[in-house]
């Protein structure tokens, strides 16, 4: 091929967009199948359960979709949905404070220990929150029984047997167990990235222990506080499984009260806009957690 | 991190950290021991301690709604874990390495599992499968029932986003320049992919998958509202029991469960840690969609 | 004989951002030629472009006289050495040199003959199934050099390879890397924004600042000669002083003083006066200057000490003006405050006009 000007194809920008065009179609393929399934089992079934939200429900229990109404979500201000919806809150917010303030000096030790004890450490924190979720919470079940181990222990110790079992306290318990590794890890990442030196440059500037603390590493750390904090509340706000196995009819929290409207209670529209208040309170809180300027959880 | 100097003297602050978590490791490993041990237990009753027995194991393997339950968990688990890890892989793909129009949109599709509560999730595909049965029944006559086929559906529709983000977080600190590279040795995009970008995201899509994995063994409620009167699985089966009536075949099971997934943790780890180049095998984890 | 690379007319557009603006380059057959600039000025970029990662926006990017504007990367004659080597870390320095003609799909006892040949070459032999984290950073570096050369390729870009490199290594590769050319007979395309590399290295340099081309030419061209203010501050140590052209052989500097200089510019017109340090010399009061040099009355400011050199900040009524003196015995050293004159060619005045 020669170098004269006739034959040879400049570039344009019409030829570069096209050449560009071309490698996002290849992205779009790639992207299609997941895609796909989510539409179907995903977006799909989230606009029925807002379709639902609507419906009527029949004497009979049956949803009935003629009748669009607002019902349901009038229903979602009745004095026993907010009583539910502020005991779900309290004990959201307070397994969350209870996590922080147990997994933080934790977590601290471990990102300040040598990098092989520090590895060591993370796969004992590991090793029990990598197991079977409803097993750990049975285990409480079985701890916290009237004659179970602790109680006998509190027996024989002259006290008297642990009532625990069914009530709010248990169902914390429950929680921040489940829970406790979803607040160390965040901040374990968030110290451990941190940089050291800038303790050392306070110390170097007359701060004692604390004071370095509280102006140097605990600023630092606060992405990890957040995170964690936003790990835990979620979906202990939504918590099922913790309350159902450890707690009783006087602790019914939300996630619990949902699913009884479509066993028991047969309610499936008011279930459904329960659902959805739940699911937008969340996702409300995330938006304005990565509003705020975090990257990622 | 950088810990500047190895010796240091023991303050009183270092020793009341120190004290603090042995009292958190305490913590998290008494209940499962206190489980492990009663499960050899000779007692009826869970919690009074006679002598050690393999009496609930024995229960255990020759109850056949317990097997049963692990057979169908086992299929489920790992039809999900496949078809998620193949699809979260793609997604991952995706989103990191092309852009295109509504990438946005479809960022927020693949994010949004993780942030929806269980419940709801279990919600939505109540009365998705519901649905679409009714009108599928109202069309030609017949529909599928609940079972298998839903639960694996189900947990597909979730898992896809959790292997997603473990293989884009891996995916992201990879450095484009190796597939320049790749490129520029004449291999094109599928062997690009293939022989260097495949390779050096295995560990994350393992991760992935092992995350997909124990999800799916875990689930207990979008499971329950989807399995139909035919199936179960595993930790359903055990939720009903617990429900009704504490038993220590609960305790056997709930062991036997315990240290299966700890045995898997410890397989994957020690993969991760033969394939690993600088990722660190313990990121913090998206939290899983059951409590 | 047909010049190795092209651009004609090329133009790179990020959305807004011109990072390439209008470059006709013509790169010659077996020529090291290093495109010098500061970050951003869009050497890499042009690199990139030739290197297949980018595409132009407008214009014609030809190799070998084949047009190849549009064409992928795995498509083009062409290799590159990548500033961080991008070495495959999964794979052995064989595995990682051998990939290139893997894809080329050529027989097993081709490549594994090639690649010994081309790990001998950069003395690399017996590392031949390490991983490269492995090895030290020059290693990496003379492996991703095989790799790239291996595939006899028409062209090789280089991305600033010797950037991650401690001083003697670097200055050690940079005669190799020329001496490998040499023999090889590779056209090379050499990035860098290390003016004392390319000046070491290269047949030809083009500077680039911008976006845009400013000036090509050998070495010593563009040291003794430049043509823009940018470049004549960037290459090497520089004096640069505001004068007006008084006729096409003399200028008038600030403070009055007419110096001789060639220019092409018209009388009247605003230049600068570019002269380099090592050309001025420091006269006592007394000594005798030769009629036809420049000359100003200067005071010592400031002595610096500097191993092989001094340096000296003189103030003339021009401004102040720094010279560079060789430091070895029988050359007179000047104290502060001392009047002394400096003293320097009317060849090694360089008029540029900005």
């Amino acid at each position: 091929m020669t170098t004269g000007t006739a034959e040879v194809e400049t570039v344009t920008p019409e030829l570069e967009a096209a050449a560009e065009r071309a490698q996002s179609r290849r992205g779009v393929l790639i992207a299609l199948p997941s895609w796909a399934y989510l539409i179907l089992f995903f977006a799909v079934p989230l606009v029925i359960v807002l379709v639902y939200s609507f419906a009527t429900r029949s004497s009979t229990g049956l949803t009935q979709l003629e009748g669009w109404n607002l019902d349901s979500y009038a229903r979602l201000w009745d004095p026993l949905v907010g009583e539910i919806a502020l005991r779900s809150l309290l004990l959201a917010t307070t397994t969350t404070v209870i996590c922080l303030v147990v997994a933080y000096p934790f977590a601290y030790y471990i990102a300040t220990r040598r990098p092989v004890v520090r590895n060591v450490l993370l796969i004992l924190v590991m090793i029990p929150f990598w197991s079977n979720f409803l097993v750990r919470t049975y285990a409480w079940r079985v701890l916290l029984g009237t004659d179970g181990p602790l109680s006998q222990l509190s027996q024989s110790l002259g006290g008297e047997p642990i009532r625990l079992l069914f009530t709010n306290t248990a169902v914390l318990i429950g929680l921040v167990y489940g829970f406790l590794p979803f607040m160390v890890l965040p901040l374990y990442a968030a110290l451990e990235r941190m940089d050291w030196r800038l303790v050392e440059a306070a110390r170097d500037l007359y701060a004692n222990g604390w004071t370095a603390f509280r102006r140097v590493t605990w600023p630092l750390s606060r992405p990890g506080v957040v995170a964690g904090s936003i790990l835990v509340f979620i979906p202990t706000l939504g918590a099922y499984v913790t309350p159902a196995i450890l707690g009783g009819a006087k602790t019914v929290m939300l996630g619990d009260y949902i699913v009884s409207q479509f066993l028991a209670a047969r309610n499936q529209p008011f279930g459904s806009a329960l659902s959805i208040a739940v699911m937008s309170v969340m996702l409300g809180a995330t938006i304005m957690y990565f509003r705020s300027g975090a990257r990622s959880l | 991190m950088s810990t500047t100097s190895g010796v240091r003297p023991k303050s009183p602050t270092e020793r009341l950290l120190a004290a603090n978590s042995w009292v958190v490791y305490a913590f998290f490993y008494a209940p499962i021991l206190v489980l492990i041990v009663f499960s050899f237990n000779d007692n009826n009753n869970v919690g009074i301690w006679t002598e050690p027995s393999f009496r609930w194991y024995e229960a255990m393997l020759d109850d056949n709604d317990v097997l049963r339950a692990i057979r169908t968990s086992l299929i489920v688990a790992l039809i999900s874990t496949v078809v998620a890890t193949i699809l979260g892989t793609m997604a991952a793909l995706a989103l990191e390495r092309f852009r295109f129009r509504g990438q946005r949109a479809y960022d927020g599709l693949v994010y949004l599992p993780i942030i929806i509560p269980d419940v709801t999730m279990a919600v939505m595909l109540l009365l998705f499968f519901a649905q679409g049965f009714r009108i599928l029944d109202g069309l030609i006559g017949w529909s599928p029932s609940f079972g298998i086929g839903t639960i694996s559906l189900s947990h597909i529709a979730f898992n896809i986003s959790f292997v997603a983000v473990v293989v884009r977080a891996r995916l992201g600190q990879l450095d484009p320049r190796l597939e320049e590279a790749a490129a520029d040795l004449y291999a094109n995009r599928w062997q690009a992919f293939r022989r260097v970008t495949l390779p050096l995201i295995l560990p994350g899509v393992m991760g992935g998958a092992l995350l997909a994995l124990t999800l799916s063994l875990d689930d207990v409620v979008v499971t329950s509202f989807v399995a139909g009167p035919g199936a179960t699985t595993l930790p359903v089966y055990v939720f009903g029991l617990v429900r009704r009536a504490v038993t220590p075949l609960i305790n056997a099971v709930s062991t036997t469960m315990l240290v299966a997934s700890m045995i898997l943790v410890g397989i994957s780890l020690g993969f991760q840690r033969n394939t690993r180049s600088t990722v660190p095998v313990t990121e913090p984890q998206p939290e899983p969609a059951n409590q | 004989m047909t010049p190795a690379v092209e651009l004609s007319n090329v133009t790179k557009q990020f959305g807004d951002v011109v990072a390439v603006r209008d470059l006709d380059l013509t790169i010659a057959d077996g020529e090291f030629f290093s495109l010098l600039g500061p970050s951003g000025c869009g050497k890499t970029t042009t690199l990139r472009m030739i290197a297949g990662f980018e595409f132009p926006t407008v214009g014609s990017l030809r190799i070998h006289g084949h047009e190849m504007g549009l064409q992928p990367p795995n498509k083009r004659p062409v290799n590159t050495v990548f500033q961080s080597y991008a070495l495959f870390p999964h794979m052995t320095v064989s595995e990682n040199v051998g990939f290139g003609l893997r894809m080329n799909k050529r027989a097993t006892a081709e490549i594994g003959e090639r690649v010994t040949r081309a790990l001998g070459m950069v003395q690399l032999a017996h590392r031949a199934d390490a991983k490269p984290n492995e090895l030290s950073g020059g290693q990496q570096q003379r492996v991703a050099l095989a790799r790239a050369l291996v595939n006899e390729p028409e062209v090789l870009l280089l991305d600033e390879p010797l950037g991650a490199l401690d001083l003697k290594l670097r200055q050690a590769m940079q005669l190799e890397l020329k001496e490998l050319q040499q023999r090889v007979g590779i056209t090379f395309v050499y990035v860098t924004h290390d003016q004392d590399e390319a000046l070491t290295m290269s047949d030809r340099i083009g500077v680039m600042n911008e976006g845009s081309l400013l000036q090509i030419g050998e070495p010593q061209q563009i040291y003794e000669h430049p043509t823009s203010r940018f470049v004549a501050d960037f290459i090497g140590e520089i004096n640069l002083l505001p004068a007006v052209v008084v006729d096409h052989e003399s200028v008038r500097l600030h403070g009055g003083h007419v110096i001789r200089a060639t220019t092409g510019a018209a009388a009247g017109e605003a230049v600068t006066v570019a002269i380099r340090p090592e050309r001025l010399e420091l006269y006592d009061l007394d000594e005798v200057i030769p009629d036809t040099a420049n000359r100003l009355e200067a005071t010592v400011q400031r002595r610096i000490y500097h191993g092989d050199v001094f340096y000296y900040d003189v103030d003339t009524p021009a401004g102040v003006i720094e010279a560079k003196e060789e430091n070895r015995p029988g050359v007179e050293l000047y104290e502060i405050g001392e009047k002394t004159v400096v003293v320097w060619a009317p060849e090694a005045t360089t008029v540029v006009q900005e």
